[in-house]
C-alpha cells in the first residue's frame, strides 16, 4: 500500500511539463546579436546583458575595482548625480540591476512598455556615462567596506575564502572578488575609470530579452543601449590551475555550530562527461531531502540542517563543492560521513533506481525554471555566455535520459577522488584537527 | 531633471489591461476550507499551497518552537505514506517541495507540473489528518531543528541581537518568543507537544489552500472537493485569541555585545497597527511612511544620513502589516567609520523630527504610487507570489475583498495620513532602541 503511490507517480512522471520557449536570434542594425522571447501578455520586459569576464578581469593590485566599478554604475550618470539618476528610475517603476561575480558582470533590467524608450535612455547613461563622482566613490566603497569587515566575522565566508585560496592560489579565483579591505581602501577614481573600460565592451557581451518588445523594436534598442561600446574589452586572465589537498583545514572562531566547506577538483562545463556528473551528484548531494547526504546526515543522524554538493564548472576552472554546518560537538562526526559517502559512491556507484529517480527529477525540474520572463531571460543569458545553441533547451532533456548506468558510475569512478577531498572547517570543532601537509 | 515622465507615465498606467487580482477566483469548500486560485496558462506549472491559521503566536506557553517543529515532522509519514515519501513523490515528478512556519501561520507547497495537482492534493490532505510520528523521528527531527536554530540564530550576532529587541518590544504577546523557538523549551519538545498542537490546529476550516499556475478553477474545485472535501471540519477549533499587550509606558534600551560583530549599529522598533478587516487605512499609510523614510536612495533617512551628512554607511526603515496581532515598525543606522553608535542615534532621532517638522515630499509620494501601481503588473509575471500575498492575507484574518483594495486603499493614502500615522506610532513609550557592539567596545 505505502509503495503504490510512488509507482504510480513514476509511471506518470514521463512526461514532464513543457511550455515551447520559442528563442528568435535577432541582429541588430548595427550588428548586435541578441535572443528573444516575445510574451505580449505582459506589458513589460525582462532585458539581461551578460559582460563575461566579471571580476577576474581586475588589474594586478587593484581587487575589487569591478565589483565597486559595477556597483557605482546606479549612483549617478550624464547630468543626473545619484539621487536625480534614483528618481527618474523611480519615477518610471523600472527596474535596474547591477551585479558583478566571477565570471560576469550582469545588467538586469525590467521596463513597463509605455515608457520603454525613456528607461533605455536611463539605463544607457549608466552603462555609458556613469560619473563616478568622488563622494559617490567614497559613500559606496564604505558600504563595500563595512561588508568586508563582516565577512570576516562570519564563518560562512571565512570558509569559502580559505577554500578558495587553497584551491586556485594566485588567480583571481583564489580571493575574493570584492577585493580586500586594503586593496578596497587604496582604489582611486581613476582605478574605477580603468575598470569600467576594462568590462564593457561588444567582444563577450550576450544580450537576451522576454517580454512585450517585437524583434525590431529589440534591434533598435540594443544599437542604442549597446551599440557605441569600444570593441574589446580588458584581456580575459589564463585558465587557473586547481590543487587541492586532501584533508582537514581547521580555522579556529569561536562559534557554536561549525561550518565547513570543502571540495575537490571538478569537471568542465563542456567536458562529454559533466552531464554523468550532473546526474550522480543529483543522487549524492545535490537533491532536496533525497540526497545520499541529507538522509545520512541529517534525516538518519540528525547533525545539520543542511548539506550539500554541487559541481562549480566556472568560465577558467571547475571545482566539486559542498556546504554543511553542525554543531562543534558534532561536526567531526558530520565530516566522516560524508567522506564515507564520498568513498562509497565512488568504489559502487549508484543503483538503477537512483538514477531513474534522479533523471525523472531533473528533467521534471528542469521546465519549471522558465516560469517568469525574468528568469528565462537570465537562462538565456548563460545559456549565451556557455555558448550553448538555442535548441540546447529541446534537448537538454535528452543529455540527461542518455546518461547510462555505467556512464555514471564510470564519472563517478573517475571523478569522485575522496583522498583529495578536503575540508575547511571554521569554528571549534571537537575531535577535529588539521592534518598535515597544510 | 525630467520631472515630465511620473504624470504621463501614472496616465498611461491607468489604462493597463487585466490587473493581477482579475487572474484570482475564490471559494469556500462545505467543511470550511477556504481555496484561492490564482490563473497563470504562460507555462504548464502549477503551485499548490496549504497554509495553516496557527503559528509560533499559537503555542501553549513554554513549548516555544513546537509549531515549526510539527512543520518538520510532517514530512514524517501518514497511515499510508512512509517517511520521506511525500518529499520522493513529489520528486519523481520532477517537483519541488517545501515548508515554512512564521508566528501567524504554517504553510505546505509543491511546485509541479500542472497535471500533477491531484497527486500533490492527494498526499496534502492525507498529512492534514493522517499523520503518524515514532519517538526516533522526534529524537532526530529534534536536533534537526536545534541545528537549524544554531545555523540562523546561535551563530549569527545579528540574529540574537533582533531576538532580543523582540524580546523586549513585547511585554506580554507571544510575538516575544522566537518563531524557532528558544533553545531550552525546543530542547524538551515531545512526540505528545507536537501532536497536540497538530490535532488542535490541522484541520480544514482552519487551512486554506491556494492554488497558482496553469488550472482552471473549475478544476481547481472538483479535485479540492474530491481530495480535501471530505475531511470533517474541527468543530472544536479554538479562537485565536492570544494575550495582548498592556499600554506600553516606558521606553526601552538594550545593548548587545558579541566579539562576533564586526559592523555596529543602532536599531529601534515601535509598536504598531498591523492591516484588520475593513480597516486597513492606518497600516497603508505605515506602508507609505517606511518608503518615504527609509526605502531607497531617495528617501528621507538616506538623504540627511548619508548624502547630506556622512553619518551612516547604510540606513533603513521596514514595516510589513500582514500581521494578525500589532507589529512594529523598525529603523535601522549603520554608523560610518568613526561616527559612535550614540551619535548614529542622535542623528537618527534629529532625521525623524526633521521629517515630522517638514512633511511629506510630493514628488516622491507620487513615485512611490507610480511603483506600486506598476507592480501589479510585474507581479503577473510571478503568480506565485500573487497566491502567497492572499496566502498570508487570509491566514492573519483579513478577507478576500481586503486582499483586494488593499491596492487602492494604498493608492488612496494622503500626505497628511501619512504624517498622521507617523505622530501616531513614533511614541518613544512604545519603542525599544537596541546597540548592536563590538564585545570589546564600551557603551561610550
Amino acid at each position: 500500500m505505502i509503495r503504490f503511490a510512488l509507482t504510480l507517480a513514476t509511471l506518470l512522471a514521463a512526461l514532464p511539463a513543457w511550455a515551447e520557449v520559442r528563442i528568435q536570434q535577432v541582429t541588430s542594425p548595427g550588428g548586435i546579436t541578441a535572443w528573444l522571447v516575445e510574451e505580449h501578455s505582459i506589458p513589460f520586459t525582462a532585458l539581461e546583458i551578460g559582460f563575461q569576464g566579471g571580476t577576474s578581469l581586475d588589474a594586478p593590485g587593484k581587487r575589487g575595482a569591478i565589483y565597486l566599478m559595477t556597483a557605482l554604475l546606479e549612483e549617478g550618470a550624464a547630468d543626473r548625480d545619484a539621487r536625480a539618476f534614483a528618481r527618474e528610475v523611480e519615477g518610471l517603476a523600472a527596474s535596474f540591476g547591477y551585479e558583478a561575480s566571477d565570471d560576469s558582470v550582469d545588467i538586469s533590467a525590467r521596463f513597463l512598455t509605455e515608457n520603454r524608450d525613456q528607461a533605455v535612455d536611463l539605463l544607457r547613461s549608466s552603462i555609458h556615462q556613469p560619473r563616478f563622482d568622488q563622494d559617490a566613490v567614497d559613500r559606496v566603497r564604505a558600504q563595500v567596506l563595512s561588508g568586508l569587515a563582516s565577512d570576516l566575522k562570519d564563518p560562512r565566508d571565512i570558509g569559502a575564502r580559505a577554500f578558495e585560496a587553497m584551491a586556485f592560489g594566485d588567480h583571481p579565483y583564489g580571493s575574493d572578488g570584492k577585493g580586500t579591505i586594503e586593496s578596497v581602501t587604496a582604489l582611486t577614481r581613476d582605478d574605477i575609470l580603468a575598470a569600467h573600460r576594462g568590462v564593457f565592451a561588444r567582444d563577450r557581451m550576450f544580450v537576451s530579452a522576454v517580454g512585450d518588445i517585437t524583434p525590431e523594436e529589440l534591434g533598435r534598442l540594443a544599437d542604442e543601449l549597446l551599440g557605441d561600446l569600444p570593441a574589446t574589452g580588458a584581456p580575459l586572465p589564463p585558465k587557473a590551475d586547481v590543487t587541492i589537498a586532501g584533508g582537514v583545514t581547521v580555522i579556529p572562531f569561536d562559534t557554536p555550530q561549525s561550518v565547513a566547506v570543502f571540495g575537490q577538483k571538478g569537471i568542465d562545463r563542456d567536458d562529454p562527461d559533466f552531464f554523468a556528473a550532473y546526474v550522480f551528484n543529483q543522487i549524492l548531494g545535490a537533491g532536496g531531502f533525497e540526497s545520499r547526504l541529507m538522509t545520512e546526515v541529517r534525516e538518519k543522524r540528525g547533525l545539520t540542517y543542511g548539506v550539500y554538493s554541487y559541481l562549480a564548472p566556472k568560465d577558467l576552472a571547475s571545482v566539486y563543492m559542498g556546504s554543511v554546518a553542525s554543531g562543534n560537538a558534532t561536526m567531526a562526526e558530520a565530516v566522516k560521513v560524508i567522506r564515507e559517502e564520498w568513498q562509497k559512491l565512488a568504489d559502487k556507484g549508484v543503483t538503477e533506481k537512483e538514477l531513474a529517480d534522479a533523471k525523472t527529477y531533473l528533467t521534471g525540474a528542469y521546465p519549471l525554471r522558465f516560469d517568469s520572463n525574468a528568469h528565462i531571460a537570465e537562462i538565456l543569458a548563460g545559456m549565451q555566455m556557455q555558448r550553448l545553441p538555442p535548441d540546447y533547451i529541446t534537448n537538454r532533456n535528452d543529455y540527461v535520459n542518455a546518461v547510462t548506468l555505467d556512464d555514471a558510475n564510470r564519472v563517478a569512478r573517475e571523478l569522485l577522488d575522496p583522498s583529495n577531498l578536503h575540508f575547511n572547517v571554521v569554528g571549534r570543532p571537537d575531535g577535529l584537527e588539521t592534518t598535515a601537509g597544510n | 531633471m525630467r520631472r515630465i515622465f511620473t504624470p504621463l507615465a501614472a496616465l498611461l498606467l491607468l489604462a493597463a489591461p487585466v490587473l493581477a487580482d482579475e487572474a484570482v477566483t475564490t471559494f469556500t469548500l462545505d467543511n470550511g476550507m477556504m481555496v484561492v486560485v490564482v490563473e497563470d496558462h504562460r507555462a504548464p506549472v502549477v503551485q499548490q499551497m496549504v497554509w495553516y491559521r496557527a503559528g509560533s503566536a499559537d503555542e501553549p506557553v513554554g513549548e516555544s518552537g513546537v509549531a515549526h517543529f510539527l512543520e518538520h515532522l510532517l514530512f514524517k509519514g501518514t497511515d499510508t505514506m512512509a517517511p520521506g515519501e511525500l518529499s520522493a513523490t513529489v520528486a519523481a515528478n520532477g517537483g519541488n517541495d517545501n515548508a515554512f512556519t512564521s508566528y501567524d501561520y504554517t504553510a505546505y507547497f509543491q511546485r509541479v507540473a500542472a497535471d500533477r495537482l491531484g497527486l500533490m492534493m492527494k498526499m496534502e490532505s492525507d498529512r492534514m489528518v493522517n499523520l503518524r510520528l515514532s519517538e526516533p523521528d522526534i529524537v532526530t527531527e529534534r536536533n534537526v531543528i536545534l541545528e537549524e536554530r544554531n545555523q540562523r540564530t546561535d551563530n549569527d550576532p545579528r540574529a540574537l541581537f533582533g531576538e532580543q529587541m523582540n524580546a523586549v518590544q513585547y511585554l506580554n504577546h507571544r510575538y516575544g518568543t522566537p518563531v524557532i523557538g528558544w533553545r531550552h523549551e525546543m530542547e524538551e519538545l515531545s512526540l505528545e507537544d507536537a501532536l497536540s498542537f497538530y490535532h488542535t490546529y490541522y484541520a480544514p476550516n482552519n487551512a486554506i489552500l491556494v492554488v497558482s499556475g496553469d488550472v482552471q478553477p473549475g478544476d481547481v474545485k472538483a479535485l479540492a472537493e474530491q481530495y480535501y472535501g471530505p475531511l470533517p471540519a474541527n468543530p472544536d477549533l479554538p479562537p485565536r485569541y492570544r494575550t495582548q499587550e498592556p499600554p506600553q509606558t516606558a521606553a526601552r534600551r538594550l545593548t548587545f555585545k558579541d566579539a562576533r560583530v564586526a559592523q555596529p549599529y543602532v536599531s529601534r522598533s515601535y509598536l504598531a497597527p498591523e492591516r484588520n478587516p475593513g480597516e486597513q487605512q492606518q497600516a497603508a499609510a505605515l506602508t507609505l511612511l517606511a518608503e518615504l523614510l527609509g526605502g531607497g536612495t531617495t528617501s528621507f533617512l538616506t538623504e540627511k544620513l548619508q548624502f547630506d551628512t556622512q553619518t551612516a554607511v547604510y540606513s533603513g526603515a521596514f514595516y510589513s502589516g500582514t500581521s494578525l496581532d500589532k507589529t512594529t515598525f523598525d529603523l535601522l543606522v549603520v554608523p560610518a567609520p568613526g561616527v559612535s553608535l550614540q551619535q548614529a542615534e542622535d542623528a537618527m532621532d534629529e532625521a525623524l523630527a526633521a521629517f515630522l517638522e517638514k512633511g511629506v515630499d510630493a514628488g516622491m509620494l507620487d513615485r512611490i504610487k507610480m511603483q506600486l501601481r506598476a507592480a501589479q503588473i510585474y507581479e503577473r509575471d510571478a503568480v506565485s507570489s500573487i497566491g502567497n500575498r492572499y496566502g498570508r492575507a487570509l491566514a492573519v484574518g483579513l478577507t478576500v475583498e481586503d486582499v483586494q483594495n488593499w491596492p487602492d486603499v494604498l493608492q488612496a493614502v494622503t500626505a497628511d495620513d501619512i504624517m498622521a500615522a507617523a505622530r501616531a506610532v513614533f511614541r518613544p513609550e512604545s519603542s525599544v532602541t537596541g546597540w548592536l557592539m563590538r564585545g570589546t567596545e564600551d557603551t561610550q
